[in-house]
């Protein structure tokens, strides 16, 4: 096991070393805004930009830009420093962290407690009322794109736009040291929001998974065995049905932690995601290229945790 | 005094969305403490169902079950969810065909018996772990402390059946319902089973139904055997009168397609032709007629209820043919004679396939008919 996981964090490196050489090339590749013009003023001339060029190192051949930054990264965990702010991007996702987990943590929270009731309730109800009117609104939960619920949810529920004013509207975000009413008060409807199809989706996913186990032949043993039927849907049944959905649950995470970016974006949350869709609005390499490799390095590692967890719920799964 | 199970006149229907099951149609059989009855079919006779349907596992808004199971003077099929609950695997365990899908893979084998343990027993945690060794240790497993930690998968396929025994014989049943216990295992695991399962009961002194399709299995270790065809009994006998004088036809040939090792080198085996027959769509008449090899004009049409032979009252089976001929043609099966070369001894050597099919096709039913003389001389 302990070789296994060695081996996996060597790939884990391989891996992020190719996420940054591709937005690296991707970046210089697609069409976009040169930053230096970009920063050069309203009426730039010629020697300004080749200056402004200069003191960002983008003269120099791509693959130099590259060898660059890859040194700084390995060697001094340094990920260059951010056009816009003039900031260390280090710093910058530092800084940008505590909001992203705060928003992913809480949301993840309210969509199991919120989905994997539901998907039992529905499994072990299959075809009546309430798993069709639960898998329908899931439908909808699941179709609805977050962006569009998060302004829905605004216009109706914000406390400064909101038709009835019951949560804190987009930009109050406050850490969670500062104030913890407050910054539970504002991350609830982010949590919501980004929760919904979340939730729909686990929902759906363990009915079905839930619906499937019920058949084994196992699951006839413990009623067999006389166990009461909420320990065979619960102990026997969930526990079985729940393995898959843990593996997603690892990548899910993963993905969030580096940045809900619609979300972020929405509600006006300072997170990683917003700092990536901000660096992408001022062509701002570095912070893209940072952004990028902490989302890779999130699911790269969520990925290793979830392969680790699986052998830990399914006794059959070794690694070697 | 009454016997410890007794079921009577059985009948379970599941409503699915291209018919009506009848998977169990008017099934009695009884067995007592300490002895051994096997109920031997193929898939689909309805064997597994009648045994669920013992431990209400059957239940549910799409089956209607009618009839009587009186376990120890209880009607089971009108006992609540509860009752049921803390009958199964306390007073009545069964044990399944795939040991492996049977046990759950993700929870150790002593998990799994410490749990069958207390849920009828209030026993703590430590003692009924103790408990679990020793019926590890019982059912013949090696180095029982070893393996209660270990997970199922990491058992043989024979192991496997044996730690489920012991899962069923955790709180001493008086019942133990095998359904198919060897048809997953290899042939010389199969016979070992079969020794432990007596020897259980031996010792400790219950009943045991034993659910198989294969009459070779149940040949040591019943009493009596049923004959389950299409959701009905056909035959109902004690183990040496269904092996030493059968009367049924089906039971011919489950009996002709045995291998045996005393068979002449190149004897063909007799398959049974045909297929079993749709629950939705039951045969008319007799339900075998479709299948049998000397099936005549009125078979088709008229339905054999299970009677006694008249020179023995507990050897009880379904068929139309005159017992003098049935017994004819057994004599010539017995003695290796093909059955189409025993046809024309049935009477008018109606040809079995071609109208049978007709028939199966309308779905004709069977007019109701006084009990005909089926055994009568």
């Amino acid at each position: 096991m302990g070789r296994y996981i060695i081996r996996r964090l060597l790939w884990a490196i391989v891996v992020l070393i190719i996420v940054s050489a591709v937005t690296f090339v991707i970046f210089y590749a697609l069409p976009s805004a040169d930053p230096a013009v970009l920063r050069a003023g309203r009426s730039p001339n010629p020697a300004l930009i080749a200056h402004i060029r200069h003191t960002l190192g983008l003269d120099k051949p791509i693959y130099v830009q590259y060898w660059l930054y890859l040194k700084g990264v390995v060697l001094h965990f340094n990920f260059g420093y951010s056009y816009q702010y003039s900031l260390p991007v280090r710093t910058l996702m530092f800084q940008r962290l505590p909001a992203t987990i705060s928003l992913t943590v809480g949301a993840v929270i309210v969509w199991l407690l919120i989905g994997l009731p539901i998907g039992v309730i529905s499994a072990t109800r299959p075809r009546t009322w309430m798993d069709r009117t639960t898998m329908g609104v899931s439908l909808l939960a699941i179709s609805a794109p977050v962006y569009w619920l998060g302004l829905v949810a605004l216009f109706l529920f914000a406390n400064d736009i909101g038709v009835v004013h019951i949560f804190d509207g987009a930009d109050t975000y406050t850490g969670l040291t500062a104030n913890p009413g407050r910054w539970f008060g504002s991350l609830l409807l982010p949590w919501l929001v980004l929760a919904a199809s979340f939730a729909a989706f686990y929902a759906r996913l363990l009915r079905a998974n839930l619906i499937e186990t019920m058949s084994e032949d196992y699951i006839r043993t413990a009623r067999a065995k006389g166990l009461p039927e909420w320990r065979v849907v619960l102990q026997h049944g969930v526990r079985s049905a729940i393995t898959p959905i843990v593996t997603v649950l690892g990548l899910d995470i993963g993905i969030l932690m580096g940045g809900a970016v619609l979300t972020e974006t929405v509600f006006d949350i300072p997170g990683v995601g917003r700092l990536a869709y901000d660096g992408i609005q001022n062509a701002d390499l570095p912070v893209i290229q940072g952004t990028v490799m902490l989302g890779a390095f999130f699911i790269v590692i969520a990925n290793l945790v979830v392969d680790i967890l699986y052998a830990y719920l399914d006794p059959r799964v070794r690694y070697t | 005094m009454s016997p410890l199970l007794e079921v009577e006149d059985l009948r379970v229907s599941f409503d699915t969305e291209d018919g009506v099951v009848h998977a169990v149609d008017g099934v009695s059989y009884e067995v007592d403490t300490g002895r051994t009855l096997g109920i031997v079919g193929e898939s689909g006779s309805g064997k597994t169902v009648s045994s669920l349907t013992t431990l209400g596992l059957t239940r549910s808004r799409s089956t209607r079950i009618s009839g009587r199971i009186v376990f120890e003077g209880r009607d089971l099929l009108t006992a609540s969810t509860d009752e049921l609950r803390r009958i199964r695997g306390n007073e009545i365990a069964m044990i399944f065909q795939d040991p492996l899908s049977s046990l759950h893979p993700f929870y150790k084998v002593g998990h799994q018996l410490v749990e069958a343990i207390r849920i009828h027993r209030d026993v703590s945690r430590s003692a009924a772990h103790k408990r679990a060794i020793d019926l590890i240790e019982l059912v013949g497993i090696p180095d029982p402390k070893r393996r209660v930690d270990q997970y199922p998968h990491e058992f043989s396929g024979g192991m496997r059946q044996r730690a489920m025994i012991a899962m069923a014989l955790a709180n001493e049943p008086k019942l133990l319902i095998a359904d198919e216990p060897t048809t997953a295992l290899d042939v010389t695991v199969q016979a070992q089973i079969l020794a432990l399962l007596q020897d259980l009961q031996d010792r400790l002194g219950m009943a045991i139904i034993i659910i198989t399709h294969d009459l070779g299995v149940v040949a040591e270790i019943t009493d009596e055997i049923c004959v389950m065809y299409a959701g009905r009994i056909v035959e109902h006998a004690s183990t040496d009168q269904i092996f030493e004088a059968p009367e049924h036809p089906y039971t011919w040939g489950l009996i002709t397609s045995i291998p045996r090792l005393n068979q002449q080198r190149g004897d063909d085996l007799v398959p049974i032709s045909g297929r079993p027959p749709s629950l939705i769509q039951r045969p008319s008449g007799c339900f075998f007629h479709p299948r049998c090899p000397y099936v005549q004009k009125r078979h088709r049409t008229e339905d054999p209820p299970l009677a006694p032979l008249p020179d023995n009252a507990r050897h009880q089976v379904a068929c139309l043919l005159d017992a003098n001929i049935r017994r004819q043609i057994w004599n010539g099966l017995k003695a290796g004679r093909n059955p189409a070369s025993l046809r024309r001894l049935a009477g008018d050597g109606y040809p079995s396939r071609a109208p049978a099919v007709a028939s199966t096709a309308l779905g004709t039913e069977a007019p109701e008919m006084p009990p005909s003389g089926a055994g009568a001389p």
